[in-house]
């Protein structure tokens, strides 16, 4: 062969492609696509943001009204009341979440007998479509028939059809809470038992030799040096819970009243019922920096507490 | 481990009652969990009366009727009808005449589901693939402003489907993509592939560059190298990616109920539409659930290291 008898610095500039070249053709279609299918739509929505478009009528003239969509969405309380409930049920299944998966992590670094095989078990509810899962949890919910009244009432001798999961204003919120929890306790739980097996043993002997007790080892040395994996598993599970759709869909539709109404079953009904395409764009935009905002400043306190 | 007492077990390793605890804490946990998905075989199985019936029925005697009702449309008929027609041809046949009504044609079921697996899978190939290209170019090659184009790959992540979607709604309608199976395929894959990139960037990382060096030293081009001897190596974190990708795929909804409708209808949005005569027909949802889930359940249980792995490292990575 030729190229065995050329200096290989040449032999690899000479055939084929420049390293160049390919660098920009593996990266280019990527990009390519994510410019006309992510960043492409995300700059029509600001500018549609400024006008008083209607996707129902696209033969009408459209008019640029500045700002007065974002005014509108600002000013309006009903706005204000799906933040609201957004945050309601971003804290409580991250707060559930959390301290639900980081215990079963904990358990399951003891390392029982079988803990493999249980750990896939747990995991099963993470994999599966919210929306058709969703759907079936309507059924469990029942007040005369479903499962989950019945097992409430077996424990706690409250007669099932006594109350209604998904049709009463105090429960319903805790009703899609409950559902969040059971599907995504696993995933947190994962995270954790990554942060709990990154932790070296040695720092354990060590502790050991010291003669600290498992209650103090495990408040200063354990949780601390998970700490960034909670963390991190919050940001993840904050990021997914602010933009929550399917699951709340198909459990209440926002409902009753609009008790559940988080922020993109709002944004849904501006967008695809009423059809103002305008104002739903700028409220979009305003969630859109508001995750943003809150991930940013999230993840330099996060960078914080790595760096201890 | 080294350890001080050659007797005892290590100091870090539980002794036999905490683990105890333990596993029976988490079994009981387990447990819990899998009630709903039980539920939604064994209401699959189930006649329309038992599925509803109080108190709710473990003990009951199976039928297909919830399957019956899943794959195929009916209309209700007189008994007179009924009798006049020739012998039943199927089980179903049979089912649904007993409840004095004939099966006048195939419900929408497979086809949807057709289009889940087309939309899916394509979608997956499409991510993976244009996701280990881009993850290898910028894993080998000095590309200009590299963090930030990272950054912006995975920031596109951060966005709520339904803020873009009215953009992506108007861009369709243009475009003659709306309610097509290439328009959820490009979709899912703009989607997935900010996710492939940065999983399969930290595999491609862990590769030695020495072996694709050594490669070019032999003669290989850079593309044959990458070819023959990088993507071998990179398997298990590509099977990884992979899995990530299809899990979106297949489970997604938002995107899918607000830019189908019909021809290219996946299954989520689909499921909750089956109803019966008087309200939903939940053997059939069952059925229909049932049947979705089961290929993710196998590719869960079949590929689950994989996934550990892809889920912790992101975890560490990010």
């Amino acid at each position: 062969m030729i190229a065995r008898a050329t200096p290989t610095t040449m032999a690899v500039r000479v055939r084929g492609l420049s390293d160049r070249a390919i660098a920009w053709l593996f990266i280019t279609p990527t990009m390519a696509l994510l410019l006309a299918i992510n960043i492409f739509p995300l700059i029509w929505a600001v500018y549609l943001s400024f006008t008083n478009f209607r996707a129902n009528r696209p033969n009408a003239e459209v008019e640029g009204v500045g700002l007065r969509n974002y005014q509108r969405v600002l000013n309006d309380p009903d706005t204000w009341i799906a933040m609201q409930t957004t945050a309601h049920f971003v804290f409580w299944t991250i707060l559930l979440q959390t301290v639900i998966g980081f215990a079963l992590a904990y358990l399951i670094d003891r390392k029982f007998r079988g803990h493999a095989f249980w750990t896939t078990v747990i995991l099963i509810p993470m994999m599966l479509s919210p929306a058709v899962v969703g759907n079936f949890w309507r059924f469990l919910y029942q007040p005369q028939i479903g499962l989950f009244n019945y097992i409430v009432s077996f424990f706690t001798g409250i007669p099932p059809s006594s109350f209604e999961m998904l049709g009463s204003v105090t429960l319903a919120p805790w009703a899609i809470i409950i559902v969040d929890t059971w599907m995504w306790t696993p995933y947190v739980m994962l995270i954790c038992l990554a942060g709990l097996r990154s932790i070296p043993d040695y720092i354990y002997e060590a502790a050991e030799v010291d003669r600290a007790s498992a209650f103090r080892q495990f408040w200063s040395i354990t949780v601390p040096m998970a700490l960034p994996f909670i963390m991190l598993a919050v940001l993840f599970r904050g990021i997914e819970n602010f933009k929550m759709f399917d699951m709340v869909m198909l459990l209440t539709g926002g409902g009753p009243g609009s008790t559940t109404e988080v922020a993109s079953i709002t944004l849904k009904r501006e967008a695809f019922e009423s059809w103002l395409t305008g104002r739903s764009s700028a409220f979009a935009i305003v969630l859109f920096v508001a995750v943003f905002g809150l991930a940013n400043i999230y993840v330099k306190a996060l960078n914080k507490v790595k760096q201890r | 481990m080294s350890s001080v007492n050659a007797t005892a077990h290590s100091v870090v390793e539980p002794t036999p009652t905490v683990k105890r605890i333990a596993g029976t804490i988490v079994i009981l946990y387990a447990l819990v969990t899998v009630i709903p998905l039980a539920w939604i075989f064994l209401t699959s199985i189930k006649s329309p009366p038992d599925s509803i019936s109080y108190p709710p029925k473990v003990i009951f005697t199976p039928t297909i009727e919830g399957f019956c009702n899943l794959f195929t449309t009916r209309t209700r008929q007189t008994p007179d009808y009924i009798q006049s027609l020739p012998a039943p041809t199927s089980t179903c046949d049979e089912i649904t005449r007993r409840r004095n009504m004939v099966i006048a044609g195939p419900s929408n079921y497979w086809p949807r589901f057709g289009n889940s697996l087309v939309i899916a899978f394509g979608s997956t190939f499409l991510a993976v693939s244009l996701g280990t290209l881009a993850a290898y170019g910028f894993s080998r090659f000095r590309v200009p402003l590299a963090d930030d184009l990272l950054f912006f790959i995975l920031s596109t992540r951060m966005m709520p489907p339904i803020a873009v979607a009215i953009p992506i709604y108007l861009m369709y309608r243009q475009f003659g993509l709306s309610d097509t199976a290439l328009g959820m395929i490009l979709l899912y894959t703009a989607v997935n592939v900010s996710l492939a990139v940065w999983l399969l960037k930290g595999f491609i990382d862990e590769i030695p560059r020495e072996y694709e060096e050594a490669a070019m030293i032999d003669g290989y081009t850079r593309l044959q190298a990458f070819w023959k001897v990088v993507l071998p190596q990179a398997t298990t974190g590509i099977a990884a990616t992979a899995i990530f990708c299809l899990i979106f795929a297949w489970n997604e909804y938002a995107f899918a109920v607000l830019l189908t409708s019909g021809s290219a209808q996946t299954a989520p949005p689909f499921i909750p539409t089956i109803i019966g005569e008087g309200g939903q027909d939940w053997p059939a949802v069952a059925a229909g659930t049932t049947i979705f889930l089961v290929p993710i359940l196998v590719f869960t249980i079949i590929l689950r290291k994989q996934l550990l792995r892809g889920i912790t490292f992101g975890a560490v990575r990010k």
